[in-house]
């Protein structure tokens, strides 16, 4: 199974542009990473920039609209990921409080669909879309 | 928390905690039966205890202080050589020395180390490739036995036998628990990597009605390759064969059409392949042709298998190169079933005609006599060549002798295409 561990850090919201961690709270969290990669349920992990260089993209009316960051009404920010492989929802907690998350950090812990989730006709119609992405030469290896 | 809750916590802390609590046990006590009952005893007093005292801040620290207690006033209670007993005293030394060093989570060192140990003593050749199996699953898979018997369609008997033999078979042979140096360390590694890469296939042909936990092998498979990788990065065939798994699982989804029946590699919709674990597979492989020196078998067939997770299309695979890399593997590895496989290369890139030359040189080797793979290959090139009668009495005998219906139905409608 696979998890997403999503940081909310709390204030993220609102940080400038151009904001990074200090180099402690950098080097903990590689410490973290690294027990992660260690205990081979690593997949993939990222960073994210503050929404004050982001956009969002709203859909109401079925025209796209787009705002640019930071967002007054946004409350939660994601911050960054982890992707990991697990066999429980448990498991992925525990990996979640092992975390050297700070006072104000909050790690949200979320299963990723997998294909086989999903009812027959979804899959059907995922397979003609899937189509598309081969195409744009989304699977070019790197 | 529930009492609930608190043993599905224990449970998951288990899984992650419980190969390192067994390795540095089996350190202390030098017996991997021995270690794991103690590791076991540490887990029964958490579920105790946790529910009313709450989960500890670090359990895993807790679980290993436990474990390590009880295998030290094990060895006390023994009668030990000697030698033992200075070795023992100088270690409760360093036990009183360093306050209660556990709870700093990140002692890799010795931690890796003994985990490292745990691995090669459970794929020790001494041992059968089944109880090798069983041994790593439940040791450093954390698989409970009910677990590892329905992963291999089995008894939960059967397996835990098997498990009980494989500890004595350890202790009567004084088999040490040291990582294997110099010209040991080779074979012994292969031996790990074939056990891994054994539970990973098994994994790889279940099929969709399978119990989950028989795909699940996959990805046990590959979290103890990835193990591995991180306690060993200087050998190159371990990030070898962790690439060639990686690829391979990121066609897990594309290998069955919705009815269930197997689609070929080259048929396979290659939107359905994972992009993330061909990109972890290509870094491996990267890591592994970093080391330096040539490639080893497993690092030549990921870059085999990374040649088609490179090309978009089946159209655009490198066939050349995919050529050049089974011309290594067959210097490595010589066996008619590489040479056939390099075969079907060499026809792809090079044309039915120069396919069918290896092939030819193959209809007399003893091994593949019964192998409906062999006529299949030939079947084809010369359909490819126009010379259809020959083609369809191949694919006629290569019907007759696969046993897998859906494979017979497939060939005997090559055979049926072939007539005038």
């Amino acid at each position: 199974m696979r998890f997403m561990l999503l940081m909310i850090p709390g204030g993220y919201e609102s940080a400038a542009p151009g904001t990074l961690p200090d180099a402690k709270a950098v080097a903990a969290m590689m410490k973290y990473n690294e027990s992660l990669q260690r205990a081979g349920v690593l997949l993939a992990l990222d960073g994210l920039h503050p929404p004050s260089m982001g956009a969002r993209v709203s859909f109401a009316g079925g025209k796209p609209k787009v705002s640019d960051g930071p967002f007054s009404e946004a409350k939660e920010v994601v911050g960054g990921y982890w992707m990991i492989q697990v066999r429980s929802k448990e498991e992925a907690i525990e990996w979640a409080k092992r975390c050297p998350g700070s006072d104000n950090e909050v790690i949200e812990v979320r299963q990723v669909q997998e294909f086989a989730d999903f009812p027959p006709d979804v899959q059907e119609a995922a397979a003609g879309f899937s189509e598309l992405q081969a195409q744009s030469g989304q699977l070019k290896g790197s | 928390m529930t009492p609930n809750d608190t043993h599905r916590a224990v449970e998951a802390v288990w899984r992650i905690e419980s190969a390192k609590i067994i390795a540095r046990a089996a350190r202390i006590v030098g017996d991997v039966g021995l270690a794991e009952e103690l590791a076991q005893e540490a887990f029964v007093v958490a579920l105790e205890r946790w529910p009313e005292s709450g989960v500890p801040d670090n359990p895993g620290a807790w679980l290993m202080t436990v474990a390590k207690r009880r295998a030290i006033d094990l060895l006390r209670r023994r009668t030990v050589h000697e030698r033992k007993q200075e070795q023992l005293g100088r270690e409760l030394e360093t036990e009183q020395a360093g306050s209660e060093p556990e709870l700093d989570a990140t002692i890799d060192d010795p931690v890796g180390d003994d985990l490292l140990r745990l691995i090669f003593i459970a794929s020790h050749p001494v041992l059968s490739t089944e109880a090798r199996v069983a041994l790593t699953l439940r040791l450093l898979g954390g698989l409970t036995t009910e677990e590892i018997a329905r992963a291999f369609l089995t008894s939960a008997p059967t397996v835990a036998q098997r498990i009980v033999r494989a500890k004595r078979t350890l202790a009567e042979a004084h088999v040490p628990f040291e990582v294997p140096q110099g010209a040991d360390l080779s074979a012994r590694l292969s031996s790990v990597l074939e056990v891994i890469y054994l539970i990973f296939n098994e994994g790889y042909s279940a099929t969709a009605g399978d119990d989950w936990l028989r795909p699940g092998l996959c990805e046990d498979a590959l979290r103890l390759g990835r193990i591995l990788a991180e306690l060993a990065p200087q050998e190159p065939e371990v990030h070898g064969l962790v690439a060639l798994m990686e690829i391979q699982a990121s066609r897990l989804r594309a290998r069955v059409d919705p009815s269930g029946r197997p689609v070929l590699l080259l048929d396979q919709d290659r939107a359905r392949w994972d992009p993330l674990l061909i990109r972890r597979g290509l870094a491996a492989l990267e890591r592994a042709g970093g080391l330096g020196g040539a490639l080893g078998p497993y690092a030549l067939q990921a870059a085999i298998a990374a040649c088609h997770a490179r090309a978009r299309i089946a159209a655009e695979t490198d066939w050349e190169r995919i050529v050049a890399l089974y011309d290594a593997l067959v210097q490595l590895t010589p066996s008619p079933v590489v040479e056939l496989n390099r075969a079907v290369a060499v026809a792809m890139a090079f044309g039915p005609a120069a396919g069918l030359e290896i092939v030819e040189a193959l209809t007399a080797e003893p091994a593949l006599q019964g192998y409906h793979l062999l006529p299949s290959v030939r079947g084809d090139l010369l359909a490819k060549l126009g010379r259809l009668e020959e083609a369809r009495v191949e694919f006629e005998h290569a019907a007759s002798l696969t046993r897998n219906t859906r494979e017979r139905e497939l060939l005997l409608s090559r055979a049926a295409a072939c007539a005038p």
